[in-house]
């Protein structure tokens, strides 16, 4: 499991690869955080390489979502297979969150 | 009545490094008794991700020394996971509350056990030498 961040235009581009759980969504939400504190505004979280998610990783994106808010940025989700979509349709995270088919849908719509 | 045995039977240190192996061994006997893909991908993993994560950081209270116990008993119908902590035990109806509402959905926590209770045809709570969370999935 690892986390990888680019900058695609404006945009900080996070691949979540293997699972996103208790024991390593503090590691998403720093790296995410140290992003916003350099003053970047636009995230993209991708599950393309995603496992599974559980209620610890799903916390953490809602936190890391208001966080971003409160700086004026805005966090968009790409990706989900149809299990994560089950997910996020069962917590009603779907209503929640922007989400996009693909990446480059979720860049265009920032 | 179905005859049943037990498919799997582990120890685990009380430590959220190892819940990842732990759920990908169980998942993998999964596979191997033919349940559903959609029931190995998604779940197994979460409801046993979150029955771990409570038996380590709330049962055991992040304790180290402490042990938290996996068994998976497979019959014709069902499949059941016990987990078994060293901590009290809780109320399950007491502490599941509904994610979903206007007042939670915001929160970063309480997920865990309304995900185990959607993802699973049933979990309950108990004591018998620890504390014991069963999950039950129905095979078909």
């Amino acid at each position: 499991m690892s986390f990888s961040i680019k900058k695609q235009a404006e945009v900080v581009v996070v691949d979540v690869e293997g699972q996103l759980i208790v024991g390593n969504r503090q590691e998403l939400k720093q790296k995410v955080l140290d992003e916003l504190e350099k003053g970047e505004k636009k995230f993209l979280i991708d599950f393309s390489q995603t496992g599974y998610i559980d209620s610890s990783g799903l916390g953490v994106l809602v936190s890391l979502s208001k966080k971003i808010r409160e700086q004026g940025g805005e966090l968009r989700l790409a990706n989900l297979n149809d299990d994560l979509q089950t997910l996020f349709e069962l917590t009603k995270l779907d209503t929640l969150f922007q989400i996009s088919d693909t990446r480059e849908r979720a860049l265009e719509s920032f | 009545m179905a005859e049943s045995r037990v498919a799997c039977d582990l120890q685990s240190p009380s430590d959220v490094e190892y819940i990842e192996g732990v759920v990908e061994l169980a998942t993998q006997r999964c596979r191997e008794l033919k349940l559903s893909p959609a029931k190995c991908s998604l779940n197994v993993p979460v409801a046993l991700s979150e029955a771990l994560s409570n038996a380590i950081l709330r049962g055991n209270d992040s304790t180290g020394g402490k042990q938290v116990r996996i068994r998976a008993i497979v019959s014709d119908t069902d499949l059941v996971f016990e987990i078994v902590d060293e901590g009290r035990g809780f109320d399950l109806e007491e502490c599941t509350q509904d994610c979903t509402t206007e007042e939670n959905i915001t929160k970063e926590e309480g997920r865990g056990l309304f995900l185990m209770r959607r993802l699973m045809d049933r979990v309950e709570s108990f004591r018998r030498e620890g504390n014991v969370v069963r999950l039950t999935l129905r095979r078909e």
